[in-house]
């Protein structure tokens, strides 16, 4: 036994996918410490902020001041300010003034100002340009001219008084910088918010929690129901065997994923916790498990060590406990495994569907998928809301095959290099 | 024959305690079909030391498994003490196999490789009601069965059947047919596994262990010179059917068979002077 784990612990693929499951586990117990709270609370007013960090603007206002004059200052809230349409126009512009485009970087806002400065002039009228659009240009330059008019800019705060009339309260310089240590509400949200805007990390991580419970609580549902009818039909045989192999036969037939449709449809979107879901899966998953082990326990049942322990007098509760469960549980500890893995997909393809665990709860992987698809994330470009789900569902079963592969090389020496 | 070492009883008198008719074991079916054992009889009595001797694939060990009740016959009846024997039921079986114990072909197969040998003894002890037994007589009790096979029981507690040689489980076999003392025991081949010495050490702790308890002893061979030498009764057998039967000397001195006289043909000492410097059956 001692042996067998330090042999499980050498084999490198074995410990490469325990440790990056164990690290996915450490995450979903340590990362709730850090940042507590309700992963399903609304946090933002609109859908998917972008990931990145918020500081209060309000609270920013009433920070300490200090003064800097950054050399590149102007030239960066300029950058931030011109809109991607606003360089599209400018760019059509330089084109229509015969300018060298060739080697313009668009991200480069000095060498587009300074294009601009030479190129643009108003009484300019590029040939089968309309009229509407020179006028566009004006507004431009117009808008461009006011915003590279460098330092001194100013807002004014105002709050009313007294008699509630408006009152300058503080002026702010565009040289006037805050540390954000001293802004009351910082909110760093490395993923964004989702389409509910919730924070989308502790979402993820919540929900990973989640669906690692759903695929063990399925793993264990059909490793136990594969294992009892397994061991059941192997050892007594018989008319036993052929009512369990007729079940398993019925159940293999019909495709477990339609069967599981099938059922978490009818047990009808209320009933269905985490939980409900987890078992349902393992309900309909069982039957591989049922058949190896059932033809394992049949080479097994004829062995000397098993007639030897039956003439010695044992029950068939101890001889199948004792003889025959140690000899394939490795094997069933590589099916249990396979079996996690397969209950996670299980549960994102079903919550795909709309018929995962209801969606007041908990968050799962898959229900955060069907959020994402739902509300068209892939199309509008938050990646932030799906991309990380596929990366963890990805990771999570590549570690657990990982292990699977490792334990096989240990318990298969025919597949040992 | 002068160098026949022991005087052979007549126990064709003596009461019965297993025998069959007719039985019959068939492997697979249509053209798969593989009759293992094909409509045998045999009549062994109390006391005696019977071989059935026969080369491979001839049936041997599909007999014993059905006379231990561990494969059921296709066809045919066998009888124990007499009686027809009856283990329908688990707590029948368990009782049968209180007078019924065997040494297995392949000592290796034979342990449970995620128990400790310990267990395998103890399993013994309780069988004969010594449950209640304090740790220090159970333990009394399988040093003196390792002591009867030329074994320390103090060496091996504690060891998994994997870190024993083959000659030491085939050995440890023995202490727990020592221990068991059951009326019948079913020896197949327990000798396939050590030196010709060794061999002769378990031969003559089986034929001792007959004398002591008077157990029936059902030895499997594929070695007639080696039945000749231990058994009082031998049994030919041949494609699954026992071609010839009798007191070993007759059998084996006045071969009828011609299967058997082929078997004979094939020991190249059994005319001649047996060595006999490392088989002291008479000790
Ligand atoms: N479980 C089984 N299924 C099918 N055929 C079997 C089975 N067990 C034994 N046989 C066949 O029955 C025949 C007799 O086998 P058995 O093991 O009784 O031979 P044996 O006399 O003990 O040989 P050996 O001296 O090699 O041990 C063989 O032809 C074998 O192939
Ligand atoms: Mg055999």
């Amino acid at each position: 036994m001692k042996n067998t784990l330090r042999q499980v612990f050498h084999s490198s693929k074995f410990v490469a996918g325990f440790i990056i499951f164990v690290a996915i586990l450490l995450t979903m117990f340590i990362y709730p410490l850090i940042n507590p709270g309700n992963p399903l609370q609304q946090i933002g007013v609109g859908t998917f902020a972008k990931p990145g960090t918020y500081v209060s603007l309000y609270d920013a206002t009433k920070a300490p001041v200090s003064t800097f004059r950054l050399p590149d200052a102007a030239e960066k809230r300029l950058g931030s300010s011109l809109s991607e349409e606003d360089k599209v126009a400018m760019v059509e512009w330089f084109e229509a003034v015969g300018a060298d485009i060739s080697d313009l970087d668009t991200n480069d806002t000095e060498k587009m100002l300074e294009m601009w400065d030479e190129y643009y002039d108003p009484s300019a009228k590029p040939k089968g340009m309309i009229r509407a659009k020179i006028l566009y240009y004006g507004r431009l330059d117009k808008s461009l001219k006011e915003m590279g008019n460098g330092d001194g800019d100013s807002i004014s705060i105002a709050e009313p008084n007294e008699e509630g009339v408006l009152e300058e309260t503080k002026k702010i310089l565009d040289t006037d910088y805050v540390n954000t240590k001293e802004v009351a509400n910082v909110k760093t949200l490395p993923l964004g918010t989702d389409n509910f805007g919730r924070d989308v990390l502790k979402e993820l991580v919540s929900a990973t929690g989640t669906s690692i419970r759903i695929g063990l609580i399925a793993g264990i549902v059909a490793t136990l129901i594969g294992l009892t009818l397994g061991l059941l039909a192997g050892y007594v045989g018989g008319f036993l065997d052929d009512i369990i192999m007729f079940v398993t036969n019925i159940f293999t037939v019909i495709p477990g994923f339609v069967l599981l449709i099938l059922i978490s449809y009818s047990i009808g979107q209320e009933q269905r916790g985490a939980a409900v879901v987890a078992i349902v899966i393992g309900f309909t998953s069982w039957t591989w498990t049922a058949r190896s082990v059932r033809s394992q326990v049949i080479s097994l049942r004829n062995r000397d060590h098993v007639n030897l322990s039956k003439l010695s007098g044992h029950s068939l509760v101890r001889i199948v406990l004792t003889d025959i469960l140690p000899y394939i549980a490795s094997y069933v500890v590589m099916a249990f495994i396979l079996q996690v893995s397969s209950g996670i997909l299980s549960e994102a393809q079903l919550s795909l569907l709309g018929l995962g665990p209801k969606t007041t709860e908990v968050p799962t992987l898959g229900l955060m998928m069907n959020w994402a698809m739902l509300y068209s994330a892939h199309t509008n470009g938050s990646w932030w809301a799906y991309f990380p789900v596929i990366l963890t569902i990805t990771l999570i079963s590549f570690s657990l095959n990982l292990m699977n592969t490792g334990l096989d090389q240990v318990f298969n020496p025919t597949l040992r290099d | 024959m002068s160098d026949q070492v022991r005087e052979q009883k007549d126990f064709t008198n003596a009461p019965l305690c297993l025998s069959g008719k007719g039985v019959t074991k068939i492997f697979g079916f249509g053209n798969k079909k593989t009759v293992a054992v094909d409509h045998v009889d045999f009549e062994f009595h109390e006391g005696e030391f019977v071989s059935i001797v026969g080369e491979s694939g001839s049936g041997k060990t599909t007999l014993s498994k059905m006379l231990l009740g561990l494969s059921n016959a296709t066809e045919g009846e066998i009888f124990f003490q007499g009686k027809p024997r009856d283990i329908s039921s688990g707590r029948k079986k368990r009782e049968y196999w209180k007078g019924i114990q065997a040494i297995f072909q392949d000592p290796f197969s034979s342990f449970n490789t995620f128990q400790k040998i310990d267990t395998v003894l103890l399993d013994c002890i309780h069988m004969r009601g010594g449950k209640n037994l304090s740790k220090e007589e159970k333990f009394n009790m399988m040093t003196e069965a390792c002591h009867f096979v030329n074994l320390e029981f103090k060496e091996l507690t504690n060891k998994y059947p994997f870190e024993l040689s083959g000659g030491q489980m085939q050995r440890l076999m023995i202490a727990r047919i020592f221990l068991l003392k059951p009326k019948i025991l079913l020896a197949d081949e327990p000798t396939s596994m050590v030196d010709a010495c060794s061999r002769a050490t378990i031969l003559d702790m089986l034929l001792n262990l007959r004398d002591e308890i008077g157990m029936t002893v059902i030895f499997i061979t594929h070695d007639i010179g080696l039945a000749y030498y231990i058994s009082d009764t031998v049994y030919i057998m041949e494609h699954g059917k026992f071609v010839e039967y009798g007191k070993a000397d007759e059998v084996i001195l006045n071969p009828k068979a011609a299967y058997t006289k082929r078997l004979i043909s094939d020991v190249p000492k059994i005319h001649e002077e047996w060595d006999l410097s490392t088989v002291d059956l008479m000790a």
